[in-house]
């Protein structure tokens, strides 16, 4: 009898009360040891982790999770959603990230989230620094400027799935492996109406931590950054002047990726993740 | 050249079995600007129908695409170079202007996206 060949990951749905709203949360992780919690890209979701947690070096040593936001991927929107705008704020996204961490008994993980979620481990380190082991932002600026009219991204003359994907296809290096370029936009393809727009709020107002970098302790919780060379919307110049602005944070600038580097060439990117992995587990 | 890459858009437009599909509600007329040179495409169910290069009196088009000549050159490059490799990127950078009624651009992005970009394979091929 054959067996399947499933992959690692398992995923499962937790119920989850955050800021007084019932929400229920689609859960997926691999491996076991350190816990290296996942957030992805606004107007996504978990499945741009896929190639970590394939990877059996990794999870051989770091126990990966990754969650879908609310309203995102395989997670609901709350109850009522019909008559609400969706607008993510930066302190529904640092709840919610602790609401996980605590209803999985998660101890001092290592936390790295991309774009907006890169901008959420700022505000993490602000607000619950000693929670963390280390805090890793891909693709991580204090503030974004939007340079397009965000209205396009949710109106009825404008199909949502074909202009988010669009949006988004040039934030990917070029020299991406297709199958995995094309996986990358079709899950921006499959966000809910208005999502990503939402998301963006907290992106390009909302989340804005310009002012408070100073605070930034990266003693009690090292910070690393990460960018790739291909993105405009969190460009390495926007990542270099945030480190230029929190002391010990470590930046390193990557060839060849763009703004989702772990969905759109994740073979290239955990050249670059496995350095700063094992320089946070030597430390401890 | 640029002038060369215009010329070449058509046939490589119209031979793109999956791009005229994705564009099959596509009719528009828009201006493609390169610098001093500008040419009225106009797009029939997404094939490309004719391009007239300028002078132009009167034009009439729906939305417009202005950058340098040396912005659509780096942007035709086989590998372009961060900044240069996506519209949104010129956009943001501000080396690409879009003007007029931009739905139909916005709607069908990704056709545009792709469309522009054609001429970097073209080019690859023949060794520019």
């Amino acid at each position: 009898m054959a067996f399947p060949q499933f992959e690692a990951a398992v995923g499962r749905y937790l119920p989850l009360e955050v800021d007084g709203r019932r929400y229920r949360l689609y859960v997926e992780e691999a491996g076991s040891g350190i816990p290296l919690l996942c957030l992805h890209t606004a107007g996504s979701d978990g499945r741009q982790f896929r190639g970590l947690m394939n990877d059996k070096a990794l999870t051989s040593q770091f126990r990966v999770i990754a969650f879908d936001l609310p309203w995102h991927g395989k997670s609901s929107p709350p109850s009522g959603w019909q008559e609400i705008e969706y607008r993510l704020t930066s302190r529904a996204y640092v709840d919610t990230v602790m609401a996980v961490i605590d209803a999985l008994g998660l101890e001092r993980p290592v936390c790295m989230g991309c774009s907006i979620g890169g901008r959420i481990v700022l505000h993490l380190a602000l607000a619950h620094a000693r929670r963390f082991r280390a805090l890793i932002g891909l693709e991580s600026a204090a503030h974004a400027e939007p340079y397009y009219d965000l209205d396009w991204l949710h109106r009825p003359d404008v199909h949502g799935g074909e202009v988010c994907g669009a949006i988004i296809s040039g934030l990917i290096a070029p020299t991406a492996p297709p199958s995995e370029r094309w996986e990358t936009i079709w899950h921006y393809m499959q966000g809910g109406p208005g999502v990503f727009k939402g998301d963006l709020h907290f992106y390009t107002q909302d989340g804005d931590v310009r002012g408070r970098l100073s605070a930034l302790d990266t003693k009690t919780c090292p910070l690393y950054l990460l960018t790739g060379e291909y993105d405009y919307s969190c460009s390495p110049a926007d990542s270099r002047e945030l480190a230029a602005r929190i002391k010990g944070a470590k930046l390193t600038v990557m060839e060849h990726l763009g703004h989702f580097p772990m969905s759109e060439d994740p073979a290239r990117f955990l050249t670059y993740l496995r350095p700063v992995l094992e320089e946070i587990r030597a430390t401890g | 050249m640029p002038q060369a890459i215009t010329a070449l858009l058509p046939d490589l437009a119209n031979a793109d079995g999956a791009l005229v599909r994705r564009g099959r509600f596509l009719e528009v007329t828009f201006l493609l600007e390169l610098g001093d040179s500008a040419y009225l495409i106009k797009i029939h169910r997404g094939r490309i129908e004719a391009i007239e290069p300028g002078p132009h009196v009167e034009p009439r088009y729906t939305f417009a695409l202005r950058a340098s000549a040396a912005a659509w050159a780096r942007f035709w490059q086989a590998v372009p170079p961060p900044g240069a490799h996506d519209l949104m990127a010129m956009l943001k950078s501000g080396e690409l202007r879009l003007q007029g009624d931009l739905q139909p651009f916005m709607a069908n992005l990704r056709y545009f996206k792709e469309l522009l970009a054609l001429p970097r394979a073209a080019g690859a091929q023949q060794g520019r």
